[in-house]
Formats: structure tokens, sequence, C-alpha cells
């Protein structure tokens, strides 16, 4: 087997077609599916039935896409206070896929497809993949978990329906990953950025160069990640390392992906319609100002979403891909509207403490932030793996490198944290996704 | 001659310290010597074992941050001012010890000594020009045998 790199770009896919249709075309098209889908949501979902009569709107008020801002929003907690099926626009009949996303406290939330749902979603997806140049001839490895989870089918169909040679490893089991990705040539790997760095590491102390490998392409979701990241991936594996972009509310992933220019996911406009919003005001924002994503489903019939506040924080670009794409890009999202942190008053985000370890050379971002409260004040301590690259066998070299690492996140945060090194591997990880945060205050 | 010597990262908690030593008995793997840096809240276990990549192999393979540093191993005169005579060979060199540990037992008066100068190489230089004798890894296993 050529166990040498391919950098060849395929010929386009004939379903990318759609990222390049003139923007008055895809206008037209967007206008059409989402009178539609107001329609069908008006008629069938109760709740949102009774918000838009609240407000005395009826979907024959839409005149314009631009009207899309009279809709009333909708949030993580109608999913929840709807569970299971509250928010279906479909009979049972014509359901025929479940998935759940694992909530924070209490039920999940749950979301359906019909048959043509699934099918808009495995376009998506094929789509993505074909956008970072992913074609029929490559070796796909899931390691998104199957399940439950939309990320493991999800890209699955979609690979499959690129025609692609899928292996659904799933997620876990790290050896067997390496020993697969190594034995079947695997060119193309799909999973989380913090999973797939733990999975060099890991091949490296099984004796494995990544960059010896065939593999090329990495698709990269389900968590935020920096670009100081994708700096580290593309350096330790010699890939390409693109963003997918996706959530269970709206389909799963595949709402947005980057071309091989990387520079931002590109959204599927044709089938989920953008905003940016000010959180606070709900006023929406020009393109190219920061806010938080709302995005509209505009085919899904199972359960239509509207104005579905994601929390993810982005800019819509306001220019045009040199890849020549209509569709917008989101700015790539490192943080969300809710997984800030206020410690001693100051607002922290996870991946402000990525950034800042990243800073201090030779520190792989597998880290937990453990806040606390002691004596009415808030505690911030950082946890750090020593990896090998990374460790010393004087203690003089450590203590320099914790009094770096706090040093660094001082200087992003404001905040000065205790930084604490554990082993390598005793961080939680759960499902591929790291866990980033434990407030174990009580407030 | 300079030896090679294994730090493994340990976190400072009951049982951190018997993994990594359970590790290397189980893969017959005798430990020559070994030394613990401790602060509050990690440890740096430093060992000197006969087949050094074996060993390295093996910790790594089982998750554990190792790095193998050169070390130098000298003989010092079993008697008073027998490690002050080394010392005052690297006086003025700007040669820093960051770390020095025993070999226990003796041998025809002499201690055996473990270095771990700031500049292995110049240290080498300096210890040879004072006449001042190292002990390879070969040498080392065979007294550590005799």
């Amino acid at each position: 087997m050529n166990m040498s790199k391919n950098r060849e770009i395929p010929p386009m896919h004939p379903a990318s077609a759609v990222d390049f249709l003139p923007p008055a075309q895809l206008r037209d098209v967007q206008f059409t599916r989402l009178k539609d889908m107001v329609q069908r949501a008006f008629d069938h979902v109760t709740l949102f039935r009774k918000r838009m009569d609240e407000q005395k709107l009826k979907p024959s008020d839409l005149r314009t896409l631009d009207d899309i801002v009279k809709l009333p929003f909708t949030v993580k907690t109608d999913l929840r206070d709807t569970y299971p099926f509250g928010l279906c626009a479909s009979p049972m009949s014509e359901i025929v896929r479940f998935h759940a996303s694992s909530g924070t406290t209490g039920k999940p939330i749950v979301v359906a497809y019909t048959q043509e749902d699934l099918n808009d979603w495995t376009r998506a997806v094929l789509r993505s993949l074909a956008a970072c140049g992913v074609h029929n001839g490559d070796i796909v490895q899931v390691a998104y978990g199957y399940g439950l989870f939309t990320g493991g089918l999800g890209l699955h169909y979609g690979a499959e329906a690129l025609g692609a040679s899928v292996i659904p490893i799933s997620g876990g089991n790290t050896d067997r990953q390496i020993m697969v990705m190594k034995d079947f040539g695997v060119t193309v790997v799909c999973c989380t950025p913090s999973y797939f760095l733990h999975l060099i590491d890991r091949a490296g102390e099984m004796g494995i160069n990544m960059k010896e490998l065939p593999l090329r392409i990495g698709v990269f979701g389900a968590e935020p990640w920096t670009e100081d990241m994708r700096e580290r991936i593309e350096a330790g594996s010699d890939i390409k390392a693109y963003d997918i972009y996706g959530l269970s509310e709206i389909v799963g992933p595949g709402v947005a992906n980057e071309c091989t220019h990387q520079a931002g996911p590109h959204i599927f406009e044709d089938l989920f319609y953008p905003e940016i919003i000010d959180p606070k005001t709900l006023e929406p924002l020009p393109d190219g100002t920061e806010g938080e994503l709302v995005l509209t489903t505009l085919c899904k019939r199972a359960m239509p979403m509207i104005r579905y506040r994601t929390r993810d924080i982005t800019a819509l670009e306001p220019t045009r891909c040199a890849c020549g794409r209509t569709l917008r890009r989101i700015k790539r999202i490192g943080r969300r509207s809710d997984d800030m942190l206020i410690i001693r008053g100051v607002n922290l985000f996870p991946s402000q403490i990525e950034a800042a370890l990243l800073k201090v050379e030779g520190t792989l971002p597998h880290y937990q932030i453990i806040v606390d409260r002691q004596k009415d004040l808030d505690t911030l301590e950082v946890q750090v793996e020593v990896t090998a690259d990374a460790f010393s066998d004087t203690v003089s070299a450590m203590e320099q490198m914790k009094k770096r690492l706090a040093h660094s996140i001082e200087g992003i945060t404001g905040l000065r944290p205790a930084v604490k090194l554990v082993a390598p591997r005793t961080l939680q990880r759960s499902e591929g996704k790291a866990k980033r945060v434990i407030d174990k205050r009580i407030m | 001659m300079k030896i090679k010597q294994l730090s493994v990262f340990l976190e400072n908690k009951p049982g951190a310290l018997s993994a990594p030593c359970r590790l290397l008995a189980r893969a017959d793997i005798n430990i020559q010597t070994c030394s613990l840096a401790d602060t509050r809240e990690f440890g740096i276990l430093r060992l000197v074992v006969e087949d050094t990549e074996k060993a390295r192999r093996l910790l790594q393979r089982n998750g554990f941050a190792v790095k193998v540093t050169d070390v130098i191993a000298l003989e010092v005169a079993d008697e008073p001012g027998g490690l002050a005579a080394i010392l005052d060979a690297l006086e003025g060199t700007g040669i820093n010890i960051e770390y020095a540990y025993s070999f226990s037992g003796r041998t025809k008066g002499h201690a055996l000594l473990l270095f771990r100068f700031s500049d292995p190489n110049a240290a080498l230089q300096v210890l040879k020009e004072r006449n001042i004798n190292t002990v390879g890894s070969e040498e080392l296993s065979r007294r550590l045998k005799g």
C-alpha cells in the first residue's frame, strides 16, 4: 500500500453546485422554503402557534426574507419543556429516526427526523466533506460516537453518500483506533479535535509517527477549538484540519463546514438560515459583528426549528471566500454565551485558558478548570497534564513551567490561577469530548 | 562516559511511586539506583536501570511522562574531602550541578555518585583534564553485580 500522503485536489462533486448559487437565487430559495416551513410549524406545533398568536403574527406576515426577525425565538429549554416529542410537526408514522443529546441536568433533549430530513442531512454532510476535499476513494474513519449522539451516524451517512469507504469505528479504544488508522491506510478521520490530539500523543507512544501515515484530512467538531489548536494538530500529524459545525437541535454535524481555504465554516444556507443577534437585547446584528448565532432550519419536516438560539458566539464574515462559494461563513467558534464563567466578577471563557496554555511552548491543551469558593472567595485552579515534551527532570524547570503557565493565564484573563501539574491522562474525558470545567461553587 | 537516566513524573499522592516500580518489576528490569525529588504537589522519580530504552518504552506505553537525561557517575574517594575535590575541579567553570545522588555500597574505598550537570559534555571535559574517573554503564553493571 502506498503510505505517502496524496495531496491532489479532486474535481468538484455535483452536490456542491448549490454552494455556488448566485446570491439572489439563494435568497429566493431561502424565502420559499422559509414560508413553507413556518406554515407547517404553525399548523402542527402547539408551542410555536401559541407564540405566534401572542404576537398576533400569521405565517402570511412573512412578506420578505428579512421579516424573519419578527418570528419568535426557540431556546434549548423549549425542547426540554416539551420532552420528548412536543415540538414534532410530523406524525410518528413519518418519523424514522431519533437522536438525543445528553443534558447536563435531568432529561436529554430529543430530536426527530423524517426520511426526507435524513436525506437532507446526509447531503449537508456530503457537501461538508466534499468542501474540504474528501472524495470517493478516501478511507474515512468515523471516530465520533455512534448512537443517540448525532456525530457518528451523521458523518457516517454523509461519507457513504459521497462514495468514500467508511470505517464506523465509533469513539473510544484509542489503541485500536491507531491500529486501524495505520493498517487500513485511513486518509480521513472524523472526531473531536481534543481526541485527535490524544491520538497523536498515543500514536507517538506506540512508536507510530502520524506524519508518515496516508492520513491527510481531519474533520473536527463537536467542541469549540482554536486556531492555535489547528496549528498543533497540523504540525503534529501533517494533515489538514477542518472545522465542522453543527448541533443536534438543528440537525447534527454538517450545518457548516470549512472549505480547503480553512477560512471559517460555510453555512449551508439553503438548508439553515443564519442570523447574528445581540444576546442581551436580542436585536439583529449586521454581518461582521460578533454576537450569538441564531439558526432557522429551512427544510426540516419532523422538527422545524425557528430562530433557534445556539448560544455560540461568532460573526458572519462580511466578505466572500476565495473558494467562490456564495454561502456565508461564520467565524470559528471559540466560545459560547453560556459556558462563560464569572470568577471574582471577571468573565472567563475556557477558550481563553486554552489560548494561554498554548502560548507556553510544549504544553498540549489537556487541561481542566476547577472553580471553587473558599471563605466566600472564588478560587480558580487549572490542572494541566504533563506531557513527555513538557516534562523535565529538574524540579526548578517544572516550577518555572508552572509559573510561565500561571503568568500566561493571568495575562490573558486577568485572573491569577493556581496551576497544578498532573500525570498524563488523569483528567476526565467523556465520549471523546474533553470535560473542561468543573464548577464546584454552590451559588 | 555518560550514563542514561530516566525521569518519571509522579503526582504527590499515596501509591504514585509504586505504579512505575511495579511495572519495571514485572518486566524484570532491575533498578540500579534511584532518587526521588518532591514538591508539595508532584515528584520526579529518577532511575538508572540496565536497559534504559526498554524501560522508557514500557513506562511511556503505560502513560507515564518520561524523560531520558545524561548523567555522569563518578568515583569519589571515601575519605574526608573526597567530594570537595570534585567540586574544586568544577570551580569557576560555570558548570552547575543540578542534583546528585549516590549508589548504595562502596568498592575499594570509593563511593559512587551520580551527577546531573547543567552541561554534561563540558563537565566530562573538565573531569578528564583533572584525571577524575568516570564510570560508564557497562562498568557500572559489572560493579553492581560483582
